[in-house]
């Protein structure tokens, strides 16, 4: 049987079939499913690790593929998200003090919904569905300093949710037309006649083929296509077609001509094969390498956008092909990416299982360490990978985990006794705001937002002994693997007890990549 | 071993080459004789330089106006009548305009900077721009960070490239510093450059970094990304072992963002261990709606940063060694848009000032009859022209390699 099977395929094939078989049929090991876990969502509990070990590569990925379809969402949004957008006519009927008072509240929801979000992100059990939805957030920019309104930025928050694991040309045509984009990119102002050509042009540049895939000429036309579009502030703010705005001559886009509107447009957009490439690019350097460029990377990529295209623009035929492939888990990828400010902070949440009343301040870190969510910084949206480390934003990083370590270190202190509230280090409020890196604009959010802050923030409780506990026994190697993506920077005393082991791994420099 | 025994030990292992082969002595020796007092200990950091506030070698303060500033409307060719024509409703009112020569003027909301001109201290540089220039806001500031031609993609910063080249001497707090944004720009690749928000804080917080010491990891299979982080708690460590207490400036800074990145700038100016070039940035030009009253905010908010850091440095002496430079992606497209703004244009003017700059008007008037197929002003001044002169007038360093070519550096500075 063996003769003939090695007749069959030749015998290089056969040993390299039984490679691959044996290869995809073991267990991923706790080492290894902590990779995927981490890379497809946050830093995982040690429960979450356990799970997977078991798992082989492909089960563990149709696992995370299945369980991100069905993602509910675990508390319920502010009410007020349902509220009419306001009209700006109105909002130039007000007065000095009325506006004051609106631009405050439409500040403290801007707190609320970042931490809303935040909340889905901490507690999700689903968590490539949340990083996909920032993934998209972070590739569809809009932001709430230009839109001004945060039931839009909420709006579009659930489109880019419903869609962040479905179709990505589905996803286009929605985003496109979405309310808050239509304000972030001022398609409203693009009419016939005198077209503005910031959307067109972000749309070729950022959303799908990239610098170099098409030309000025092909914006301008384009900017044409869309021409029209606007929304109905009239009809709480949803997409309208304008007919009388739009420019129904023929256009000229990437070598094709017709009376096209904007969906034809993007259609065009979407047939161009180097869209495919251009997004599988954008998710190789999310999830694999930073590095494009490698022959064995390149040919990946390849493949996978060819997938991707084949399946007429299937998101989770990308990410299959992208958390299945061997590179994936390459030995040169491991502690490759710099973890982004939400996976630090989230990821230390989750994994150390710290406690908290209100998530605002993880909300609000988050911010301080350059991703405010809801308002990245420009429409090419954060520039991450090696960027989001300098020195403002790695001391600050230092500083965050600084901060739960004393908060664990003063429940010692107090000698553990459960039903005293926890008393923060600092108790000057002012610095107790600066302790939790630089909160932007905590000061907008008014009196009741600050004291929100201080009783959530003095609501934080990390408790370093619950997570060691799970390594008694073990040796320091374990905690090490358990906490770092790779061996640490730094020389780690043998000497050390786990508690000042655990704090040194935290703050070493691989901490701050996955 | 301990941590500066560290830090000297792992720079190798990522440290340009050009940090490898530092020669002070010779490199400073050229641009600046004083310095070779400083140079002589500069592998000893933290030790007094000995040398005095002179020194301090020759600064460089980058404005960035982010976001594309505005032109036409900063420096106003109002007696220009196709301006008016392009303009109807936008337009800076020739009665309103600043006059600085018999066709042009400045913003009304730039008047604070007329004593900086009629001192012959501000140079207004017409035109400055690229060939083929890109609209896009991204790869047009690459282009400017980069020192770039168009179709040319570059990864370091051209003063990133320049400290490569002649390196600062090592007793410098940095090669450069970074206000107000977490881009490093112009700086992007330089070993010794750092974002400094708030010093004191700084100063705090770089204390959790002296915990590490050399380990036994495989230096080999550091990814790119560990480096650059061991990279950036390096520059830390050294900047914060640096830094001096705060200079008490009677100077009033502006209130605000900007204002405070101004003081920080004026701050880092008198500290005697130095800097090569501060970048900060003002934002908010992307002015596509409703321009007039957030872009006359703009001009305020840089005429009054401007003219707050000319008397700070007054009052620390440094002004005459101190080059302030303003720089823009691009300019706004001269027509006016329905919507009271302006969409993404190409060449504009910039701004130039200090002690020795020779004040006048440089540059080309605003070709408005000339406009190309997208309704765009054609260049007059390569921007990589104000670089070389920043190079080879201000800093007494070869250009060319620097920039890839050959530019010629503009007579806007006294000898």
């Amino acid at each position: 049987m063996l003769r003939r099977l090695a007749f069959a395929f030749g015998l290089a094939g056969l040993i390299a079939a039984l490679l691959a078989s044996t290869a995809h049929a073991a267990a991923l090991g706790a080492d290894d499913a902590r990779h995927l876990l981490a890379r497809a969502g946050f830093t995982p509990p040690e429960s979450d690790v356990l799970v997977f070990a078991g798992l082989t590569r492909e089960e563990a990925v149709n696992r995370i593929l299945s369980a991100s379809t069905a993602a509910p969402l675990r508390i319920s949004a502010p009410e007020w998200v349902n509220e009419t957008v306001e009209r700006p006519a109105r909002l130039r009927t007000l007065s000095e003090e009325e506006r004051r008072a609106f631009q405050q509240r439409e500040a403290l929801r801007n707190f609320e919904l970042k931490t809303w979000w935040m909340t889905q992100i901490l507690q999700t059990p689903a968590p490539l569905a949340e990083r996909m939805t920032l993934f998209w957030h972070n590739h569809f920019v809009s932001s709430v300093q230009k839109v001004r309104s945060p039931q839009l930025m909420y709006r579009q928050n659930m489109l880019l949710r419903h869609h962040a694991l479905g179709n990505f040309g589905d996803l286009l045509h929605a985003a496109a037309k979405d309310p808050a984009m239509i304000i972030y990119l001022d398609s409203a102002t693009n009419r016939k006649g005198q077209p503005n050509e910031n959307f067109a042009r972000e749309v070729m540049e950022l959303f799908t083929l990239g610098e170099g895939h098409y030309n000025e000429r092909d914006v301008k036309e384009a900017a044409r296509a869309f021409t029209g579009w606007g929304v109905d502030m009239e009809d709480n703010a949803a997409f309208k077609f304008r007919p009388g705005q739009h420019d129904a001559e023929t256009k000229t886009v990437l070598g094709r001509i017709g009376n096209f509107d904007g969906d034809a447009v993007l259609d065009i957009l979407l047939a161009q094969s180097a869209a495919a490439e251009f997004i599988v690019k954008k998710m190789w350097k999310e999830f694999v390498s930073p590095d494009l460029d490698t022959p064995l990377n390149k040919s990946e990529i390849t493949r996978i956008a060819h997938a991707f295209r084949a399946s007429r623009y299937d998101i989770k035929t990308a990410l299959r092909g992208i958390l299945n492939s061997p590179r994936f888990y390459a030995p040169e990828h491991r502690a490759a990416l710099v973890k982004s400010p939400v996976e630090l902070v989230a990821g230390t949440v989750r994994q150390f299982g710290i406690n908290y009343a209100d998530p605002l301040p993880f909300a609000m870190i988050a911010a301080g360490l350059g991703q405010n969510l809801f308002a990245p910084p420009n429409v090419r949206g954060w520039p991450g990978g090696d960027a989001w480390i300098n020195s403002t934003t790695l001391l600050a990083r230092k500083q965050f985990i600084e901060r739960m370590f004393r908060v664990d270190e003063m429940r010692e202190l107090a000698g553990a006794v459960p039903q005293q509230p926890m008393k923060a280090p600092a108790q000057d409020p002012a610095m107790r705001r600066q302790e939790f890196g630089q909160v932007k604009n905590a000061g907008r959010m008014g009196q009741e937002g600050r004291e929100r802050f201080m009783r959530a923030a003095a609501s934080i409780q990390f408790d370093s002994g619950k997570f060691l506990a799970q390594f008694a026994g073990q040796s320091h190697g374990a905690i090490k693997r358990a906490v770092l993506p790779a061996d640490p920077a730094n020389a780690l005393g043998a000497e050390l007890g786990t508690h000042a082991l655990l704090k040194a791994l935290l703050l070493d420099p691989v901490y701050q990549l996955k | 071993m301990d941590r500066r025994h560290f830090l000297r030990s792992v720079a190798p292992v990522f440290a340009p080459a050009a940090l490898l082969a530092w020669t002070p002595e010779r490199a400073w020796a050229q641009r600046a004789p004083l310095l070779q007092g400083t140079a002589g200990i500069a592998g000893v950091p933290g030790l007094p330089s000995g040398a005095g506030a002179q020194a301090l070698g020759d600064l460089l303060i980058l404005i960035e106006l982010k976001g594309a500033n505005d032109g036409l409307n900063t420096m106003v060719p109002f007696a220009d009548p196709a301006y008016t024509a392009l303009r109807p409703r936008i337009g800076i009112k020739r009665e309103e305009v600043v006059q600085l020569s018999e066709r042009a003027g400045l913003h009304p909301s730039l008047a604070p900077l007329l004593p900086l001109w009629q001192g012959h201290q501000m140079a207004v540089v017409e035109g400055v721009g690229y060939p083929n220039a890109n609209l896009s806001h991204f790869r047009s500031i690459e282009i400017w960070d980069t020192g770039s031609n168009a179709n040319e993609f570059l990864h370091e910063g051209w003063l990133a490239r320049a400290f490569a080249a002649t390196p600062v001497p090592r007793s410098y707090l940095a090669d450069g510093v970074v206000l107000g944004s977490n881009e490093m720009g112009p700086m992007a690749g330089a070993p010794r450059s750092v974002a400094l928000a708030n010093p004191e804080q700084f100063m705090r917080q770089s204390k959790l970094i002296d915990t590490g010491m050399n380990g036994g990891v495989n230096k080999t299979a550091r990814s790119a990304a560990l480096n650059h982080v061991l990279k950036v708690e390096t520059n830390i460590v050294e900047a914060a072992a640096n830094l001096n207490s705060r200079y008490a400036f009677r100077t009033t800074f502006p209130q605000g963002p900007f204002g405070n990145q101004i003081q920080t700038a004026a701050q880092i100016a008198a500290n005697p261990s130095g800097v090569a070039a501060i970048r900060v940035t003002l934002g908010g030009f992307d002015t596509h709606q409703n321009q007039p009253g957030p872009h006359a905010n703009l001009m305020k908010q840089f005429a009054d940063g401007v003219v707050a850091l000319k008397t700070a440095l007054e009052e620390i002496g440094r002004w005459n060694n101190t080059l302030v430079m303003s720089y823009s992606e691009f300019g706004r497209r001269p027509k006016e848009n329905q919507s009271n703004g302006t969409d993404h244009g190409t060449a504009a003017p910039q701004f130039a000032f200090g002690g020795r700059v020779n004040g006048g008007i440089y540059g080309q008037a605003p070709a408005l009859a000339r406009l190309d197929g997208n309704g765009n002003l054609p260049h007059a001044v390569d921007f990589r022209d104000l670089y070389a002169t920043v190079l080879e007038r201000w800093w007494r360093v070869p250009s060319q390699a620097v920039l890839g070519g050959r530019f010629s550096p503009l007579d806007l500075l006294r000898a």
